[in-house]
């Protein structure tokens, strides 16, 4: 078409003409997206996790030497990276779909707190461990339903509806335990909790399962595939008849749970609830999840991703307290992997724009 | 008068899929208003992108002044002096008037700006304009459509421009408005200055206009034409006139046998629309014909649940449907084809089996979970039937071309089986060659049992396609009928002149 002069009259075009358009629009998407399909491919995105994972393995073995290739380590920085792990995997689904949520942190500081004034109260030889574990999932549930709603039908923006929860709920679990750390009485919770089963600890198995079953939620059932749609193009979504709304108020009650989950989990690590408890856990979880390569933007997102992410940040940690760094230069590094992770991740995402 | 103030000649754009522009030339002198007429999709929109900087074209030359220049950046084309005023007004509703008209060339020293100087300076562009009751401290959001509009102008007059772009300017604009405009555009010739005109209102190009140039299907096909002297039905026949035929399938002759499916009754909505009343037969294709804002788009949505109906009900298969409730819709059997394909309608980065079975998810849901082989399978089976090519279902929606993405929509309601099928605009930035077989596919539809509503831009796609044509002017139908009975131009007269305002 090329070499007809634009004055000429218009011929028809042949009829074999949009397949040959079709043809080159096809290729073209082939040929471009080489690299990007690649990175994008669960493999592919995982790959540089791997990577700076191993990264940093390598740097601890050399810096700590024995301290840091030592099982006990190992199992440290797994038991660590549990508790702030499960409130990470709510988080992806909430910022898949679209979300985000500020007030995790302090919905594990008020389910914590709610638990043990239940124990503390009720006397404790009474009180039965898995009516904590029930109470504090209950306060996860009932916080991630206010955000959710507040979101969805009070068309409130995400960041501000969870805003108002993170100052709420840290001042309510205060106002609870009145401000002082409560001991728990309840023996068995910690023993169970804070435990081992078969030779692992159970705070590591429950990360494992709720890992599990966040993947499984996200990647084979109809919740995960209308969580990709919601946050992908939720426009597009409601004209295919998700029920948006319903749906949103659903991600942000299993984020709930999940800190609930959490907050249970802590309240057994340290023996007590405390409206300090996960302080910056809304942080560290939102890095652990964009680091993962979920994209903020929602529509997409890994739970493996999340995984490694968390496993990073807890072992950069590790590797900085065995080499006696404090945690301020610790928090620099955190930020500088951030930072690191975004922009790799922008770029992955204008590429695959670019077939448009 | 030696060199024209722009000339551009040959212009090609090429977007995946589609010739956007497929050889435009467009002369434009100093001090004249140059009408560009051309109907839906015929390249006006791109061809003032390319203008204001905002595309490259893939070929041809812009001269300027009789120098060729390349406008690489919408800044490029602003520092030549042409300016761009957009449909949708690209104003900041925060900020104060004087504010807008100087945003990104502030008059300041070391960061500080001059308020004062400022102020002053907007005051006289607006005074220029004749509009000096604008005071430049008001916040822009304030204003109504009409005044934004000419801080608008006062902005590209702000910079030292030659040549001013108006993108349907009238369209906001009540009468008054647009003879004010009229004379501001007439001031601003009187200095020199050029300008493009777009506007589907052949009275207003009458009145304004020096010259005229026409397109269609992205190439210049008249240009130079008198504004004033050249015939109405010359025009409409430029701008229709097709080289190219779509092929439209075979209409069945089964009038008033297929039983009643949808029916709308008294339906009006807000300002958009009112009193729309009409029935769709099993295996009938109702064409609505009618200029944008003339409320096609939105009686497909009203039907559909996007958009609340302030009066009136919608009747499926004998049940009136929950107003305002899109759920209710698509259970009751009815399908979307949404205008904006991309932003409305797809996941461009979900596979495409993902996309075409997410209207009917639950069938594939055992407790929730999906079964991912009968997704695959029954995804796969529509997509063959509908020829999309490649015909891969784990493919990302975005590698394919407009009109495969289009049977990928068109598929999602197909599995559904659904009972109504709503289209709007769907052969949008679909190739012409893709065309002919989305009219094929939506024929086959109608043949086995659908109730189908369509609505387009392009008057003889509804012509050809449809059984039946509703023709809507501001939100009201003027004209009902078969399709056979009424041509394009009457089409034309129908929605055009009527709407002068």
């Amino acid at each position: 078409m090329s070499e007809q002069t634009p004055a000429a009259p218009p011929a028809t075009p042949p009829a074999d003409e949009h397949r040959r358009i079709e043809a080159a629009a096809a290729a073209e998407g082939e040929t471009q997206s080489g690299f990007v399909r690649f990175m994008s491919s669960p493999v592919g995105r995982n790959l540089g996790l791997i990577i700076a994972l191993l990264v940093l393995c390598a740097v601890g073995a050399i810096t700590a030497g024995d301290r840091f290739v030592d099982t006990d380590n190992m199992v440290t920085i797994l038991r660590f990276a549990s508790i702030i792990g499960v409130v990470s995997i709510g988080m992806t689904f909430v910022i898949i779909g679209g979300g985000i949520d500020l007030s995790v942190g302090a919905i594990v500081a008020l389910s914590s707190v709610w638990a043990t004034t239940l124990a503390t109260q009720t006397m404790a030889e009474d009180t039965h461990w898995l009516l904590m574990v029930f109470v504090a999932c209950a306060v996860g549930v009932g916080c991630g339903l206010i955000n959710g709603v507040l979101v969805a039908y009070g068309r409130m923006a995400p960041f501000i509806a969870t805003l108002a929860m993170f100052a709420a709920a840290r001042g309510l679990a205060e106002i609870i335990s009145e401000q002082r750390t409560q001991l728990v009485d309840v023996r068995e919770l910690v023993d169970t909790i804070n435990g081992e089963l078969l030779g692992i600890s159970v705070l590591i198995w429950i990360f494992a399962v709720v890992s599990a079953i966040g993947w499984v939620l996200l990647n084979r059932t109809t919740f995960g595939r209308r969580t990709i749609a919601v946050g992908g193009n939720a426009t597009a979504a409601r004209l295919a008849g998700i029920a948006v709304k319903r749906h949103t108020v659903l991600l942000y009650v299993v984020l709930g749970l999940a800190c609930g989950i959490a907050g249970i989990m802590l309240t057994a690590r340290t023996g007590t609830g405390s409206g300090t408890h996960g302080q910056l856990y809304e942080l560290d979880a939102i890095a652990a999840v964009v680091i993962g390569g979920t994209l903020l933007t929602g529509g997409r997102g890994t739970i493996v991703g999340t995984v490694f992410g968390v496993l990073i940040f807890q072992t950069l940690t590790n590797v900085f307290t065995l080499n006696n760094l404090d945690s301020s230069t610790q928090a620099v590094a955190k930020g500088a992997i951030i930072v690191v992770a975004v922009l790799l991740q922008q770029r992955v995402a204008v590429r695959s724009s670019d077939s448009t | 008068m030696s060199d024209p103030l722009l000339q551009m000649t040959g212009i090609v754009k090429v977007f995946p899929g589609v010739r956007a522009l497929d050889g435009v030339d467009l002369e434009v002198r100093a001090g004249e208003v140059h009408c560009l007429l051309g109907q839906n999709g015929a390249g006006k929109s791109t061809l003032i992108k390319v203008l204001a900087g905002a595309h490259q074209p893939d070929e041809g030359e812009i001269r300027w002044q009789g120098e060729e220049i390349r406008l690489t950046t919408p800044l490029a084309a602003m520092k030549h002096g042409i300016a761009t005023i957009y449909q949708e007004l690209d104003l900041v509703d925060g900020l104060s008037v004087a504010e807008n008209i100087y945003l990104g060339h502030e008059l300041s020293t070391a960061g500080f700006a001059h308020r004062g100087d400022t102020q002053k300076q907007a005051a006289a562009l607006l005074a220029r304009l004749g509009h000096p009751e604008i005071s430049p401290r008001r916040e822009v959001g304030t204003l109504s459509a009409a005044g934004q509009q000419i801080v608008s102008m006062a902005r590209a007059l702000s910079h030292d421009v030659k040549l001013i772009v108006m993108d349907e300017p009238s369209a906001v604009l009540d009468q008054e408005e647009v003879a004010r405009l009229f004379k501001v555009i007439r001031d601003l010739t009187a200095d020199g200055v050029a300008v493009v005109y777009i506007s589907h209102r052949l009275e207003e190009i009458r009145q304004i206009g020096d010259r005229v140039t026409v397109l269609k299907d992205g190439r210049t096909v008249a240009t130079g034409l008198p504004a004033r002297d050249t015939p109405t039905r010359e025009l409409t026949r430029r701008m229709t006139g097709r080289d190219i035929e779509y092929v439209f399938p075979q209409r069945q002759s089964r009038d008033g046998d297929g039983a009643v499916v949808l029916a709308v009754r008294d339906l009006s909505s807000g300002k958009a629309f009112s009193g729309v009343d009409f029935d769709v037969r099993a295996g009938e294709i109702v064409g609505l014909a009618g200029l944008v804002g003339s409320g096609r788009s939105e009686i497909l949505e009203t039907i559909y649940g996007a958009r609340r109906a302030t009066t009136g009900t919608v009747t499926v298969d004998g049940k009136t449907l929950r107003n305002g409730h899109v759920r209710a819709a698509v259970g009751a059997g009815v399908g979307l084809c949404p205008e904006e394909r991309k932003s409305q309608g797809l996941l461009l980065d979900e596979a495409i089996y993902r996309n075409v079975s997410i209207a009917s998810m639950s069938r594939f849901a055992r407790g929730g979970f999906l079964n991912r082989g009968g997704e695959k399978r029954a995804a796969t089976e529509h997509i063959k039937a509908l020829d999309v090519r490649p015909a891969d279902v784990d493919r990302a929606v975005r590698t394919l071309s407009g009109g495969n993405q289009q049977k990928v929509v068109l598929a999602r309601w197909l599995l559904r089986d659904c009972r109504v099928l709503l289209l709007d605009e769907p052969t949008r930035g679909v190739d012409v060659g893709a065309r002919s077989e989305i009219y094929a596919l939506v024929r086959r539809l109608a043949d086995e049992g659908v109730a189908v509503v369509l609505v387009s831009s392009e008057v003889p796609e509804v012509l050809g396609l449809a059984d039946r044509v509703l023709v809507l002017r501001d939100g009201v139908v003027v004209h009902t009928g078969p399709a056979d009975d009424i041509d394009e131009h009457r089409v034309l007269d129908l929605v055009m002149e009527g709407s002068a305002a």
